[in-house]
């Protein structure tokens, strides 16, 4: 052990410290307990800014662990987005019920962080299966949180029993892997080519295994009976974070592990991005509750993201990273606006929103250019996201693939709309009451604006993320 | 600095005026100024064109200059216009001008109002100045998109289902649209080398020919969408009749010109082989348009419906001027693309003041407005006689040009087809006359109508602009032909070859 080695793993480090602050601020008084939310809000925004110091490549512990600068950005990725998350919920765990288990939050959105940033690291199988467990089991916790709340509850069982049963499936597909190659290190498998079908196997099992957390169909069934249920900072922790995650877990291992496969498992992401964005699509067409409306919304962002995997090259990867990141600040916007209506009125419903714009310009405002994003309207973020996944998958020649998902873009742009015409034209007798919004949430806002209006013209940061490939 | 990029700055500058104040005279006020200058410029403009023109620069596009955006998928900011966009620059400055104050009035939310219809024209500038095929689409997007909020909140009648039907429908067209653009763009390199969403280099370099016929489709489709090709012309009765009199100018005017030209700018110049082999299915389709539109006008009783029809109608034959490619013919077709511009945004902006009069748009509900409203009743008149191509105004230079064009063709195909479309000019002269006669003349129906007021100050602004405009067109044509000969003659030499 020496400093660059502590050096490489800082984020990691620094996280630990995190999670022991809080163990420590858990022994408080009862009426002292708010100050922990600044305390940490502050150290978190201290620690993401640790993770964009520049830093040499290394591989730790034999293997196991893996760091350079792509990772240390997909790390950033995630952690900006938590910041962002931990921002936006700062005032529902001021709230009196929530008071007591601010710690509690905080510990289990941690260790979930923690495992993610594992699975990116992994450089051997058994790290990254070791990371998938320590992001998946704190994460049922967070989304059983409300407990008294039926639904809540029902929406954390829901999601252990299903990752338990997407845990077998990845972990069987190790199993095959490693008795076909003989080996879990990512070094020593990228070079070993084995055509077996159960190589191809091994593969599906493994794919199969992500596919559940990055909830594409047929793997998607759990999605929005859990998003309803949990608390909206954590469904937004699921749908950008959880999610992102698993798509960079999925894309290291495909990319530098098993590039050798390719036509394997662009054949199987070919099936998936069709029936993802196909069901995903016709599901939120009807959807009434926002909270269900995004997970339907967010399974059919999963499918369009698997057109970035049609391009087995570094563009592949680059419009990948570029998408998350977009589809990161998109969605949080909205999330930020939906948390901000639940916690003041408990109003969770399309319908609800009806004259939005009157009372609420401003969050309007907001709502309306990240949908947009998501629907991938220029001149916002979201559509050069969009364009650029399906420039990938056009460069394979895969011209029915885009065909079929552009048609499905424009599909998705009616229900982003039916939001849109809610807030903007629907006139509402009850409307949601002005509201006040926080330094916090104004910061949080602030970033995700920045984002999804400025991502999109930086050229800069496209070239940045490709250089990195 | 590239002048062309005031035509988005100038927009862009006064939506942030409007966003700063708050008083809605000055929101007024500084629109009107905004759009007035960007009207000057482009006039200095087309003067600053025809310097350079006389000064014996033959590049094929003046004041290009490009900037490198995202170096991987070489996309450049890329701007230049030749004779065919200067023209059509012209005629969106002219409509926003008159738009604007035909919407002086408008009700509730004016501020957002004024931001997104100013937003909707930068859309349509960024559009004819690109030459970079990736910001060409981001602008048309960008035109397409405002739309349905202006028809959603200010719309009249069942406005929300016409916003969505349309904005899916022309979202749709645009991701066929997206398609033969990355279709386009990786096979702009056949002999490897760099690949390009640069216009001019693509044409250079060639695209193969089965490419082209697979691409063709989907970019003349997605383009034909906006530019109301049957049977994708749903959209346009429905949203046109629902929106707000300056976004109806602004659509049919301007907006779904947008079809036509990039359908001849990008489908027909970047694939021409193709586009001599497939263009007998839409010139089918384009002559139904054409003849349908015309009927469906008949049968309206809504003044909307019937323009809305009769601008499918007159946007049908761009297309079908554009397939026959020759000289004569596109000529008309561009003249058409301006003429049909300023007499529908009048027709539009006619409606829209007699509507906030009578409350009413049903023509049998209405009569004798010519004796209290004269003003506005006479222009009603000549930009009826303008559609049915009276001579003199610019309905009669364009289509006698599209017309002569096609009959230029001697084989029985194209001859059908020219007869079949040439018959719509009497069944536009049938409904337009209908309308003229049982709105403007005979005896007053309602004794409501007896204190109607003519129009206001700026009323007259926006609808004597228009006049002016056609007018000058239907007058002198010569200019304006002479204008866009050179770059027609561009395009025209890599078709017929």
């Amino acid at each position: 052990m020496n400093w660059d080695m502590l050096y490489s793993l800082r984020q990691e480090i620094l996280l630990s410290v995190l999670i022991l602050i809080q163990l420590i601020g858990d022994l408080s008084e009862d009426e002292k307990r708010k100050r922990i939310i600044h305390v940490t809000l502050f150290s978190f925004l201290l620690f993401t800014l640790v993770g964009f110091l520049p830093g040499e490549p290394a591989t730790l512990f034999g293997g196991m662990y893996v760091s350079d600068d792509l990772r240390t950005l997909l790390k950033s990725i995630l952690s900006i987005s938590t910041l962002i998350i931990l921002l936006q919920s700062s005032s529902w765990l001021q709230q009196p019920d929530n008071q007591t288990k601010i710690g509690a939050f905080y510990i289990s959105l941690f260790s979930t962080l923690m495992g993610m940033y594992f699975m990116i690291a992994a450089g051997n199988f058994l790290m990254l299966y070791l990371g998938l467990e320590l992001a998946t089991l704190p994460l049922t916790l967070l989304a059983a949180f409300d407990k008294q709340l039926r639904r809540s509850a029902e929406a954390g069982v829901k999601l252990l029993m299903s990752s338990a049963v997407s845990s077998a499936i990845l972990l069987f597909g190790l199993s095959l892997i490693y008795g076909v190659y003989g080996t879990f290190y990512f070094t020593e498998l990228s070079v070993l080519s084995n055509s077996s079908y159960l190589s191809v196997l091994a593969l599906i099992f493994f794919i199969s295994g992500l596919a559940f957390k990055l909830s594409l169909v047929p793997f998607h069934l759990w999605t929005a009976d859990v998003y309803e249920g949990a608390p909206l900072s954590v469904t937004s922790y699921f749908s950008v974070v959880s999610k992102g995650a698993a798509l960079f877990t999925l894309m290291l291992v495909l990319y530098r592990v098993f590039s050798l496969q390719s036509a394997t498992w662009t054949l199987a992401l070919y099936i998936l991005a069709i029936s993802t964005i196909i069901v995903g699509n016709l599901f939120a067409l009807r959807q009434k509750n926002m909270k269900r409306f995004l997970a339907f919304s967010s399974i059919t962002q999963a499918g369009f993201m698997m057109l970035g995997f049609m391009n087995v090259g570094s563009m592949g990867m680059t419009t990948l990273v570029y998408f998350m990141l977009i589809y990161a600040v998109s969605n949080l916007a909205i999330f930020g606006v939906l948390s901000m209506v639940s916690n003041a009125t408990g109003k969770e419903n399309m319908d609800d929103f009806n004259g939005f714009y009157k009372t609420n310009p401003g969050l309007s405002l907001i709502m309306l250019v990240s949908l947009f994003s998501l629907a991938g309207i220029p001149p916002v973020a979201g559509f050069f996201g969009k364009f650029f996944l399906f420039t990938a998958a056009a460069s394979s020649g895969m011209y029915i693939l885009v065909f079929i998902a552009v048609l499905n873009a424009t599909i998705s742009l009616y229900y982003y709309l039916l939001v849109v015409k809610a807030m903007f034209i629907n006139a509402s007798e009850t409307p949601i009451p002005t509201l006040h919004t926080t330094f916090y949430e104004k910061t949080a806002f602030l970033l995700c604006l920045m984002g999804v209006v400025v991502i999109g013209f930086l050229s800069s940061l496209y070239d940045y993320i490709q250089g990195l490939m | 600095m590239n002048p062309l990029l005031l035509l988005l700055f100038i927009p862009i500058l006064t939506m942030m005026g409007i966003v700063v104040v708050t008083d809605l005279k000055w929101v007024r006020v500084i629109s009107a100024i905004g759009m007035s200058a960007q009207l000057l410029f482009s006039f200095f403009l087309l003067y600053w064109f025809y310097q350079e023109r006389g000064a014996g620069n033959t590049d094929p596009m003046l004041f290009v200059s490009s900037t490198m955006w995202y170096e991987s998928f070489n996309i450049q900011w890329k701007f230049g216009i030749d004779g065919i966009s200067m023209a059509m620059i012209l005629l969106t400055s002219i409509v926003t001008f008159a738009g604007i104050f035909v919407s002086w009035q408008v009700e509730n939310l004016q501020k957002e109002f004024f931001i997104s219809l100013i937003l909707l024209a930068t859309g349509v500038y960024g559009f004819f100045i690109s030459i970079d095929l990736f910001t060409m689409f981001l602008f048309y997007e960008v035109a397409v998109i405002p739309m349905y909020l202006l028809i959603g909140i200010w719309g009249t009648g069942p406005k929300e289902y016409s916003a969505m039907k349309l904005t899916l429908m022309l979202m749709g067209g645009s991701a066929l649209l997206l398609v033969g653009m990355l279709g386009i763009y990786f096979n702009s390199a056949p002999e490897g080398g760099k690949l390009t969403f640069d216009l001019l280099e693509i044409k250079r370099v060639g695209i193969p020919l089965s490419a082209q016929l697979f691409f063709f489709p989907f970019t003349f489709i997605g383009f034909g969408v906006l530019g109301a090709l049957f049977p994708f012309h749903t959209w346009s009765p429905d949203g046109h009749a629902s929106a707000p009199t300056a976004v109806s100018m602004l659509h049919a005017g301007v907006l779904m010109k947008l079809g036509g030209y990039g359908a001849f700018r990008v489908a027909m110049y970047l694939m021409p082989e193709a586009a001599h082999e497939l263009a007998w299915i839409f010139i089918i389709l384009t002559s139904i348009s054409v003849v349908y539109g015309a009927f469906g006008a008949i049968w309206q009783k809504d003044l909307k419906y019937i323009n809305a029809y009769s601008s499918v109608s007159h946007c049908g034959l761009v297309l079908f001027a554009l397939l026959m490619m020759n000289e004569t013919a596109t000529t008309g077709a561009i003249l058409q693309m301006i003429s049909h511009g300023l007499m529908t945004a009048l027709f539009f902006a006619l409606i829209g003041m007699i509507y906030g009069r009578t409350h009413t748009r049903m023509i049998n509900e209405m009569g004798g407005l010519m004796k209290v409203i004269p003003f506005l009743s006479v222009l009603y008149v000549i930009a009826g006689l303008a559609s049915l191509g009276l001579p003199g105004l610019s309905g009669f230079v364009a289509e006698m040009t599209i017309f002569v064009g096609a009959f230029q063709h001697s084989d029985t195909f194209h001859r059908i087809a020219t007869i079949v479309a040439i018959s719509s000019i009497v069944i536009t002269a049938v409904y337009i006359l209908r309308v003229v006669g049982t709105l403007l003349l005979g005896p007053l129906k309602n004794d409501h109508y007896l204190h109607l007021e003519d129009a206001t100050w700026f009323e007259k602004i926006g609808g004597v602009t228009l006049v002016v405009a056609i007018a000058a067109i239907g007058i002198a044509p010569l200019w304006l032909s002479n204008l866009i000969r050179e770059p027609l003659m561009a395009i025209l030499q890599t078709l017929t070859n």
